[in-house]
C-alpha cells in the first residue's frame, strides 16, 4: 500500500499558505508514490473556501470544522489530530510559528518520530528517512536519519521545497469533524484571548526601494549612527535583523523577517547579518542583495548577488564618504 | 512560584565561525567560544523577574557533560537559586524525545508551577519544551514574548506570530513555555558574580537518580539521529569583490548605480 502522508494546511482569511503546495513537493521527495492528504482545520465559510482551493491540488482533503477553531489554537487542535490520524502516518507541518507550537507535542502524542525543520530529503531505506537539516543558524548542514516506520511528524522549512505547478486534482473533501470531536473538546487549559497588532513605526520599510539593513555585527548601539549615515547617502531607509530589535536599538517595525516585515526593495544591503532563514525568507521580489560580513562562510553570501568580506565598522564609513563625494562632485 | 528553566551550553555563533571537521563527524570544536544558548538566557531572566515579583525560586537545569556546569553557574550568578546537572554516559546521542524524557524525570522530583525553555538552541529544532509538556500532560505555549502572572492558578502569555503581531492566551498552571528572544533585557553577569557562586555545589543526577531506563534515552532510544555534518554546495553564491578597499568601493558603487542603489 502506498505510504500515507498528511499535510497540515495553514491558512489565513480563507486562503491557503504557500507552504500547502511546498508540502506536496516535500512529500514527493520523501516517497514519490505517497498519497498526500491535506488536513484543514477552521470554521465556517473561510474553511470551506480553503478546502475548495486545496482540493484542486491534493488527492484528498480532510476538514475539521468547529467554531472553537475559528482562530486555530494548537493546544485544542492537537488532540483532534490525534483522534483522526491513522497509526504510522507521516504528518508534514510547516516549520513556522504555528508548526513550532503544534508539532513537537503532536509527535509525542502519536508516539511518532520527530524530524524538525527539514530542508531536503534523500530517500527512505528500510523504514529510515534520510533528511537534510541546518544547525548553527545555517552555518553547517547535517544529514539525519529518522526511523519513520512507526510514523513521523516532520516540520518543513517554508520556502525550501519548490512548489510544483499544482497538478490539477479533484480531491474529495472528507468531513472529519465528528471523529475529531469524539470525547469532546480538549486543550481548554490554554485559552485564546486576542491578537495584539504590531505597532506602526515611523518608517514603512515594506515600501522602501533601498534598504540598508543592519545586524548583530554592528556590535554596539553607538555604531548605529554610521548605518544611518550610509542610508542617508544612498537615499534609502534603515532596516535590521532581529537581535537589533531585541536589544531595543531600533523599533520592531524595522525588523525584516518572518516575525517582522516582508520587504521587496530593489536593493538590499545586509551589514553584519548572518543570513538565517527567518531573516532572508522575507526578502521578496528578487532584490539586488549586497552582503558585507567579516565571515567569508556566512550563509548570507549564498543569497547575495555581491559580497564583501570585511569589517563593517571600517568599511561603512569609507563607503559613505565616497558616495557623498560622488554626489557633491 | 517554583520555576524550572532548562538551559543548554552551545557554541556562540556570533563569536565563532563554525566549521566542519575533516571527516564530517562533528564541527571543529577546538577554540570554540561557548556560552549559554541565547534563548535560554532570556528564559532565565524572565524567571528571575517573575520570582522577584511574586516570590518562590528559580532552578536552572541542563542535560550535558561536566562542562555544562559552567553555564549553570553563570545563570546562578545571574540570580537563579539552584542548579542541577543531568549527566550520564547513557544520555549521549539523545534526540529531542530523549532529552524531554530526562527532563521529565527531573521535573517529577520537584514541585514546579512553571517550566521555561528557550524557543530553540544551536540545532534549531525547537522541540524540547513542547515534547516535555506533552509528556507531562501540561499546557504549553511556544515562542512566548510576554508573561504576566494573574494568580497562583493561571498566567497570561503572549506568543510571537508573523509580522510583529502577538497572540494572547490565558494558561493554567502548571505549564511549559518556550521563550523567544526580546521578551526582556537580560542582565549583565560580571566575573565577580560568577566568583560568588563558584563554590556552590551543583548536584548531578544520572539514570539511577532519575529512575530512567538507559535504553529509553541516548543513542538507543533515539528515532532521529544525526549522521554527519557538511557544508552544502549551493549554486554560485555571491560574486565576492576583491582588491583594496578603494577598488572594492569603486566596483560596489558601479553596482549601486546600475541597480538603483543610489538615489
Ligand atoms: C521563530 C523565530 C523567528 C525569527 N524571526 C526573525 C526575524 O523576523 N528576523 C530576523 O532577522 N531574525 C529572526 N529570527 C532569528 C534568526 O534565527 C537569527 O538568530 C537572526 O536573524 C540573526 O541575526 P544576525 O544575522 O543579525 O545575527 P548573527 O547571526 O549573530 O550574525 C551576525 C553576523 O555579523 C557578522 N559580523 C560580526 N561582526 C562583524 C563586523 N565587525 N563586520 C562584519 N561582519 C560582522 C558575523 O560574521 C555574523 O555573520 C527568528 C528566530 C526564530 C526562532
Amino acid at each position: 500500500m502506498a505510504r500515507q502522508v498528511f499535510a497540515y494546511i495553514i491558512h489565513k482569511d480563507g486562503i491557503a499558505d504557500d507552504t500547502a503546495l511546498e508540502m506536496i513537493a516535500a512529500a514527493g521527495k520523501i516517497d514519490p508514490d505517497a498519497s498526500v492528504t491535506a488536513v484543514v482545520a477552521g470554521a465556517g465559510s473561510e474553511l470551506a473556501s480553503v478546502c475548495n482551493e486545496v482540493a484542486s491540488s491534493f488527492a484528498e482533503v480532510w476538514k475539521i470544522d468547529n467554531q472553537a477553531l475559528a482562530y486555530v489554537n494548537a493546544e485544542m487542535l492537537r488532540p483532534m489530530l490525534v483522534r483522526i490520524l491513522p497509526e504510522r502516518g507521516i504528518v508534514l507541518i510547516p516549520h513556522d510559528h504555528f508548526g513550532m507550537d503544534l508539532a513537537p507535542g503532536l509527535s509525542i502524542k502519536l508516539d511518532a518520530a520527530y524530524l524538525p525543520d527539514a530542508v531536503d530529503f534523500e530517500g527512505i531505506d528500510e523504514g529510515k528517512l534520510k533528511a537534510v537539516r541546518e544547525e548553527h543558524t545555517g552555518q553547517v548542514s547535517t544529514h539525519v536519519l529518522s526511523d519513520i516506520s512507526e510514523g513521523a511528524v516532520i516540520t518543513i522549512r517554508p520556502g525550501s521545497f519548490k512548489a510544483e505547478e499544482s497538478k490539477s486534482s479533484e480531491g474529495n473533501v472528507v468531513d472529519k469533524t465528528a471523529e475529531a470531536m469524539e470525547g469532546g473538546l480538549l486543550g481548554g487549559a490554554r485559552r485564546f484571548l486576542e491578537i495584539v497588532e504590531a505597532e506602526v513605526g515611523d518608517v514603512d520599510i515594506t515600501k522602501s526601494d533601498i534598504l540598508v539593513s543592519v545586524g548583530r555585527g554592528i556590535e554596539d548601539e553607538d555604531n548605529m549612527e554610521i548605518v544611518f549615515d550610509l542610508a542617508e547617502a544612498m537615499g534609502g531607509d534603515v532596516s535590521c535583523s532581529r537581535p537589533i530589535v531585541d536589544a531595543k536599538w531600533l523599533e520592531k517595525s524595522r525588523q525584516v523577517g518572518t516575525s517582522g516585515q516582508t520587504v521587496k526593495p530593489k536593493v538590499y544591503m545586509a551589514l553584519g547579518i548572518s543570513g538565517a532563514f527567518q531573516h532572508v525568507g522575507s526578502l521578496k521580489g528578487s532584490p539586488f542583495v549586497i552582503a558585507i560580513n567579516k565571515n567569508p562562510r556566512a550563509p548570507i553570501f549564498q543569497v547575495a548577488d555581491v559580497g564583501i568580506v570585511d569589517d563593517i565598522l571600517d568599511f561603512i564609513p569609507e563607503l559613505t564618504d565616497r558616495i557623498n563625494d560622488l554626489k557633491s562632485a | 512560584m517554583e520555576i524550572l528553566v532548562c538551559i543548554k551550553r552551545v557554541p556562540d555563533t556570533s563569536e565563532n565561525e563554525i566549521e566542519v571537521n575533516r571527516d564530517g563527524t562533528d564541527i571543529e570544536r577546538d577554540d570554540l567560544v561557548y556560552s549559554v544558548n541565547e534563548w535560554d538566557n532570556y528564559a532565565v531572566e524572565e524567571a528571575i523577574q517573575i520570582r522577584d515579583k511574586v516570590g518562590g525560586s528559580v532552578t536552572v537545569v541542563s542535560v550535558g557533560d561536566e562542562e555544562a556546569e559552567e553555564v549553570l553557574r553563570r545563570q546562578m550568578a545571574m540570580g537563579a537559586d539552584k542548579g542541577v546537572l543531568l549527566s550520564d554516559d547513557a544520555f549521549e546521542g539523545s534526540d529531542g524525545k530523549g532529552l524531554a524524557t530526562i527532563l521529565k524525570a527531573e521535573v517529577e522530583k520537584g514541585n514546579y508551577d512553571l517550566i521555561l525553555t528557550g524557543a530553540q538552541a544551536d540545532d534549531g529544532a525547537g522541540q524540547v519544551g513542547g515534547m516535555l509538556a506533552a509528556m507531562l500532560d501540561w499546557p504549553c505555549a511556544s515562542l512566548v514574548n510576554f508573561i504576566e502572572v494573574v494568580d497562583d492558578k493561571k498566567i497570561k502569555v503572549g506568543r510571537e506570530i508573523a509580522g510583529g503581531n502577538q497572540e494572547m492566551y490565558e494558561v493554567d498552571l502548571p505549564c511549559v513555555l518556550s521563550i523567544q528572544t526580546g521578551i526582556n533585557e537580560p542582565r549583565y553577569v560580571g566575573i565577580r558574580g560568577i566568583r560568588k557562586v563558584a563554590s556552590i555545589k551543583i548536584p548531578v543526577h544520572g539514570t539511577g537518580d532519575l529512575g530512567i531506563a538507559p535504553e529509553a534515552v541516548g543513542e538507543p532510544g533515539a528515532k532521529t539521529k544525526r549522521l554527519d555534518y557538511f557544508v552544502p554546495e549551493l549554486g554560485e553564491g555571491a560574486e565576492i569583490l576583491e582588491g583594496s578597499t578603494d577598488e572594492i568601493i569603486d566596483k560596489l558603487i558601479e553596482f549601486l548605480k546600475a541597480k538603483g542603489g543610489i538615489k
